[in-house]
């Protein structure tokens, strides 16, 4: 009897270990995570002057003038407006391109459906970084053809031309997730829409697309992050002055820690960080749901 | 009427289908067809100079020092990234879904926002924590009086691969984490419940149960994680530390991306992202056989 007891009270002394234990784990990573982060928004409205001291010193005030610089000087408000502009654009296309491909090849039994499905999949494979550079070359020799004909250039340094790649980019995972969902609605709706006259346009544009709002959703959360967060071919494809947000802070970072002007720098990143942050707060149950749904991360 | 709606439904399909697959086949499918038919080539960048040369590019890639510097830094990042990340993703998961942990959705928020953060911004993120006279690893080994652990994170030639694959896991954990969750929250409760019955504890519970039940999620990721690491590693540093110190942080991608655009030599850089290519592939199949085991159903 007092055998067992003393078990029992060993154990629960063990599990309080174990839970301390699991705290201690969680709030560290946690830690790591916050930490960082936080110091940057700080950082960012601090005074250089500041940045020779304790970097755990709180800021003596709010020095607006880190961000005045970074949209003015650092032209961080231009490259913002690109971002939005190659973003937004981005995603429209990218909708009015994967939806319909999505539903015929979810739904349609047609000629050749098999390998055109076995194409876009294979797609899944390729990684931007590999063909950044045979992209650049052929945009570059149209330009130069157009040139020859007396005309301007017209690809490089194009929004709409880097938002098409982005689209194009993203297509192969993007039908991928949206067919997926597409199979899961029931011929029934298709049927009902026949019987009452609609045309095949008009039951997958007022019938069957309103009906994937969730997954169009996840599609839309996952793009934006992986459009406004992109760096390496917007570097390459704009190499003028119309820059995207995270090609501007590249710069910027590489300017400001040769000037040591570490405010702006950081204000920048905040600009960079700020949009991506608040969308997270307010869809981070879809996000992380959408993200198990689909499987990958372009 | 019956052959009427086959031919307009086909009709539909080929217009829904054609403009996504025209951008496919100029944006993914070409310029992959094109890293492939360059790396045959020694090519300047001039299109006058463009000379057929088989396979020589890849003699030369096979005695050149730098290429093998760049393929021993990208092997020990996957390796090293992919062992951390694995086994802290699938402890946290464990601990988030087992526990009953008061705040374990706070925690799991907070653990996924690294993974919403342009890699820009990450870059200038550890560009601070590793900072050498006032970063914050450096100085809360100061406040601790561990002066003895303060190194120069980014200057060391034999760390600096270690600070990126840091970072490179810092991002990665909270992604991996939630797909772990969402697989190991489907195991049915009952066979906890029936082990603990025996007087399994939870280590044993944790080997004996979650593990085989997710073990083919897991192999899944672990292609993501050498893709993933390959393609991250290539952006991270070319922010962070432009493969220095002296080529210590070079990578593939870095490497074939500065010999087709800093140095011109574009067959060269393609021939690179082929080998990278085909062994990303090879060491994903590798992977695969060697953690084949039978699938448990339940």
């Amino acid at each position: 009897m007092g055998a067992l007891q003393k078990k029992t009270k060993d154990t629960k002394s063990v599990d309080r270990l174990y839970k301390i234990f699991i705290y201690v784990a969680m709030i560290t990573l946690a830690i790591s995570i916050i930490i960082p982060v936080a110091w940057v928004f700080i950082a960012s409205i601090k005074q250089s002057s500041e940045f020779y001291g304790d970097p755990w010193a709180m800021p003596k005030g709010f020095y607006w003038k880190n961000f005045i610089d970074a949209f003015q000087e650092a032209k961080m408000g231009g490259y913002l407006l690109n971002s939005v502009l190659v973003t937004g654009m981005g995603i429209t296309m990218l909708l009015a391109l994967a939806l319909p491909a999505a539903y015929v090849l979810a739904r349609f039994e047609f000629p050749f459906r098999k390998t055109i499905r076995t194409f876009v999949r294979a797609g899944l494979f390729i990684n931007i970084s590999y063909i950044v550079v045979p992209i650049f070359l052929m945009l570059l020799e149209w330009d130069n053809g157009l040139r020859g004909m007396g005309g301007a250039g017209f690809f490089l340094n194009n929004r709409f031309i880097l938002a098409l790649v982005y689209a194009t980019n993203a297509l192969p995972f993007t039908i991928h997730l949206l067919s997926s969902y597409f199979e899961t609605i029931p011929f029934d709706f298709e049927e009902a829409a026949y019987i009452d006259g609609a045309s095949l346009f008009k039951t997958m544009t007022s019938v069957i697309i309103p009906m994937a709002r969730p997954s169009i959703v996840t599609v839309i959360l996952f793009n934006f992050l992986s459009f406004w967060n992109e760096y390496i071919l917007a570097l390459t494809l704009m190499p003028g002055t119309k820059k995207t947000l995270p090609v501007g802070l590249m710069n910027l970072m590489a300017a400001e820690r040769a000037a040591t002007n570490y405010g702006m720098m950081y204000a920048g990143m905040v600009i960079v960080m700020l949009p991506t942050l608040i969308l997270y707060i307010i869809v981070q149950k879809k996000l992380t749901q959408g993200m198990t749904a689909g499987g990958i991360k372009g | 009427m019956k052959v009427d709606r086959t031919k307009q439904k086909n009709i539909f399909a080929a217009i829904c289908l054609a403009p996504a697959l025209i951008l496919l086949a100029v944006f993914l499918l070409y310029p992959t067809i094109e890293v492939f038919r360059m790396s045959l080539y020694n090519w300047g960048g001039f299109s006058n100079n463009k000379e057929f040369v088989g396979l020589s590019n890849f003699k030369i890639l096979w005695d050149d020092m730098k290429f093998i510097e760049a393929f021993q830094n990208s092997i020990l990042l996957i390796v090293v990234v992919t062992l951390v990340t694995l086994v802290l993703s699938i402890l946290f998961a464990a601990l988030l879904t087992r526990e009953k942990l008061k705040g374990a959705n706070f925690f799991r928020i907070i653990f996924y926002i690294p993974n919403i953060l342009s890699i820009v911004v990450i870059a200038g993120i550890f560009s601070a924590i590793y900072n050498p006279t006032n970063g914050l690893l450096n100085s809360v080994f100061g406040m601790l009086n561990l002066e003895s652990l303060q190194r120069l994170w980014l200057g060391d030639q034999s760390i600096v691969i270690y600070s990126v694959a840091g970072a490179l896991i810092w991002q990665a954990i909270g992604y991996y984490m939630v797909m772990y969750m969402s697989s190991m929250a489907s195991i049915p409760e009952s066979f906890y419940e029936a082990a603990s019955l025996e007087g399994a504890g939870r280590i044993t519970q944790f080997f004996s149960i979650t593990l085989p039940l997710v073990w083919n999620n897991i192999r899944t990721t672990l292609t993501f994680f050498i893709i993933s690491t390959i393609n991250l590693s290539f952006l991270l540093i070319q922010t962070m530390t432009g493969g220095g110190p002296d080529g210590s942080t070079n990578v593939f991608l870095f490497y074939m991306y500065n010999q087709a655009y800093t140095n011109s030599v574009y067959g060269y850089g393609m021939a690179i992202g082929v080998v990278v290519f085909l062994f990303s592939f090879l060491l994903s199949a590798i992977v695969n056989a060697v953690t084949k085991r039978d699938v448990l159903q339940y």
